[in-house]
């Protein structure tokens, strides 16, 4: 096993399609929540191996993505400030916030690093004691322990002046308040693998409980999501809706608790803004009183102009599902990943810049 | 302690000799470069090929290569892909002050090492140093000249519909290589870069068919951006089969980690060729008789469908557009 190839194997993927034909009898709107999915589905072509009867709507699962107007302005104005350093994960430097971007900001002479671990910034930050190195927290379950362990180290070696600017969310609440809203009809979802690591299957009960919506978490790979797939239309045809695990080798019920020890160390539940969606209640994670030390939101104040969002961009509607990347006039014409209006045609999990790289030869 | 690049070794004056005297000459002498002229005199006859390239790769010393390797492979690369063979080179160093003479020195030995591979001479040069943190420890540029043969018409723009794709073995080796160094990502298994010279291998292709019509070798932005520029430059369409791309176990996988396409990483040894269809086979055959084209493919096909696009059949069967990487190759987060 290299663990590879076997999940991509053509034979067993058209064999999962056909499987899926022959028992989707009903039209289903199947929704992944994760942008990895969305890129993964659009990468190997599964939106055309599926029958027609299956539809896919990618979801609000994009860290870059959600992150509001305003919360990127406050990033943007923090790098302004003197002797401070921005760190952050890749995409987010691109996404245009209401008046400039990260990267502009760094063009404009601003100290702004990309770094692959949340450890590489509080290194940054010892290197650099003369400096306040922020750290712009975006990501959901995946990310928040490794933001939280980044503040233990960093008060473990007594580092001051290291912050974390927390815009960290979390899953099962926004995908309550999408289903509360009603706007888009969902019959399944494809619910998130790397989050699910962390908060396991037991977080997503109330779906199929309480909305009778199909769940079932799935690998990144093309056969772990034909074999979700084929679950999901499974449940839904047999209407017997309910949390399934097809990702096992990564999955377990009851997730890491580990983990979630660590995030619900150093964070509480708060709300949080969302893109296209607003405020959502208990959605977001706030750092601790006993690690405001930490908390960038309270080490710095500014007054930010009110924020704006770009005219004609429908970056809120596909997070939300309410409409695909096709459905916006602004896609392939004025936004593309070179000049991108919104941010789910910058980042690499975008469904936007999925749609655009990826896009189905029939699109052509 | 070790020695250092100071200013004074770019002040024109004795240090300055010094360092071109010492340190360069002993690895690259020949009749032209000894002179030690304001420019080298050469003979050439015929159509000639002319190119320059900037290098300013970090790190400087990675898996399987170095900037002076990949600064002689690149632009002989860059020749080579226009059917020419390659003659002679310049070579400018912009050196940062402290940089370690030991590490020069080694990159000088590897400039000489890819140099006589190739089979080209150094024959001008210039050396500059810069203040402290002015630039990277080591800025290398080089410019080549090279002979096309008579007969031989390689362009971007020459593709036409029913022509072969050629790839000359695996992607993504070069630039997962760099990655896991300068990340600091720690691998358990080996990444090694692929640079290589490659116009012997463009000169074998040559001596089995005159109907080699595109050659490019796929570096930044890899093996996509590449057949994105041929197909716009000749107003074609591509198609390739994804599964016949060949990708490296641990290059697969480390893409795999950090959710990156090998498609779209950077080679500095491989070769993508359009090629006849009735030569394909024979060409094919004579590539994997070179150690550098061992692992070649036929990947695809020329349309005169959707013209300026590549389109991929992916490992599942569908077919989907391959677009040009925009942005930086950037690591997913979640």
């Amino acid at each position: 096993m290299k663990f590879i190839d076997e999940y991509q194997d053509s034979k067993l993927a058209q064999g999962l399609a056909r499987r899926i034909a022959q028992h989707s009898t009903r039209t289903v709107r199947l929704m992944e929540f994760c942008g990895g999915h969305t890129h993964a589905i659009l990468r190997y072509g599964i939106r055309q191996l599926v029958p027609k009867t299956v539809e896919m709507r990618s979801g609000p699962g994009c860290p870059v993505c959600v992150t509001a107007t305003a919360d990127l302005d406050k990033a943007i104005a923090l790098a302004h400030l003197p002797d401070v350093i921005i760190t952050t994960f890749g995409d987010m430097i691109r996404v245009p916030g209401s008046y400039s971007s990260l990267q502009q900001a760094k063009a404009e002479g601003a100290d702004v690093r990309i770094v692959y671990s949340t450890i590489d910034a509080v290194a940054i930050a010892k290197a650099n004691p003369g400096k306040s190195v922020i750290f712009i927290a975006i990501g959901f379950e995946t990310t928040a322990p490794t933001i939280a362990a980044s503040i233990l180290k960093a008060q473990q070696e007594r580092i001051q002046n290291f912050y974390v600017l927390s815009l960290n969310k979390l899953t099962p609440p926004v995908m309550k308040a999408l289903l509360d809203s009603g706007e888009v009809k969902i019959d399944g979802i494809v619910c998130p693998g790397h989050v699910s690591v962390i908060i396991g299957s037991h977080p997503y009960e109330f779906i199929p409980r309480d909305y009778g919506v199909a769940c079932v978490i799935s690998g990144f790979e093309p056969l772990d999501i034909l074999l979700c797939i084929d679950k999901l239309v499974e449940q839904i045809e047999k209407r017997e809706p309910k949390v399934e695990i097809a990702y096992p080798r990564g999955v377990k019920p009851e997730g890491n608790r580990k983990a979630r020890q660590l995030m619900e160390e150093v964070f509480e539940i708060g709300e949080a803004n969302w893109r296209g969606i607003g405020i959502v209640p208990k959605s977001g994670l706030k750092i601790r009183k006993e690690y405001e030390q930490f908390d960038a939101d309270k080490a710095f104040s500014m007054t930010l102009k009110p924020s704006k969002e770009p005219k004609g961009c429908r970056c809120g509607d596909v997070i939300r599902g309410a409409a695909t990347p096709l459905d916006c006039k602004l896609f392939r014409k004025v936004c593309t990943p070179e000049s991108p209006v919104g941010p789910c045609m910058v980042s690499s999990e975008g469904a936007c810049a999925a749609y655009y790289q990826y896009g189905a030869a029939e699109d052509l | 302690m070790d020695d250092t690049i100071l200013l004074a070794h770019g002040s024109g004056g004795k240090l300055s000799h010094e360092l071109v005297e010492k340190r360069f000459l002993p690895f690259l002498a020949n009749p032209a470069l000894n002179k030690l002229d304001d420019s080298a005199i050469f003979e050439a006859s015929g159509r000639l090929a002319f190119t320059t390239d900037g290098y300013v790769v970090n790190p400087i010393f990675f898996p399987g290569g170095d900037i002076g390797k990949l600064a002689v492979c690149g632009t002989v690369n860059d020749l080579a892909m226009n059917g020419a063979k390659p003659l002679y080179l310049s070579l400018s160093a912009i050196i940062e002050e402290g940089f370690l003479l030991s590490e020069l020195e080694r990159i000088v030995q590897s400039i000489k090492k890819a140099a006589e591979e190739a089979g080209v001479s150094i024959i001008t040069g210039d050396t500059k140093v810069v203040n402290r943190g002015q630039a990277d420890k080591l800025f290398i540029t080089t410019s080549g000249v090279g002979i096309v043969p008579p007969g031989v018409d390689i362009s971007g723009a020459n593709a036409r519909a029913g022509d072969k794709v050629l790839l000359s073995g695996t992607i993504g080796d070069h630039g997962m290589a760099i990655m896991s160094k300068r990340e600091g990502l720690k691998f358990s298994m080996t990444l090694k870069s692929d640079c290589a010279p490659l116009n012997k291998l463009v000169a074998q292709m040559l001596e089995v068919s005159s109907r080699i019509h595109c050659l490019r070798d796929p570096t930044r932005g890899g093996l996509a951006t590449t057949l994105n520029e041929l197909a716009r430059q000749s107003k074609v369409g591509i198609v390739i089969e994804e599964a016949k791309i060949p990708v490296k176990e641990e290059v697969k996988a480390a893409c795999e980690l950090l959710g990156l396409d090998p498609i779209y990483v950077a080679n500095e040894g491989k070769l993508a060729a359009i090629v006849d269809p009735a030569d394909a086979n024979k060409i094919l055959a004579r590539m994997r008789k070179n150690i550098y084209g061992r692992d070649a493919s036929i990947i695809g096909e020329v349309t005169d469908k959707h013209p300026g696009k590549v389109v991929m059949r992916t490992k599942l069967g569908p077919s989907r557009i391959v677009d040009m990487l925009s942005g930086e190759l950037l690591p997913r987060i979640c």
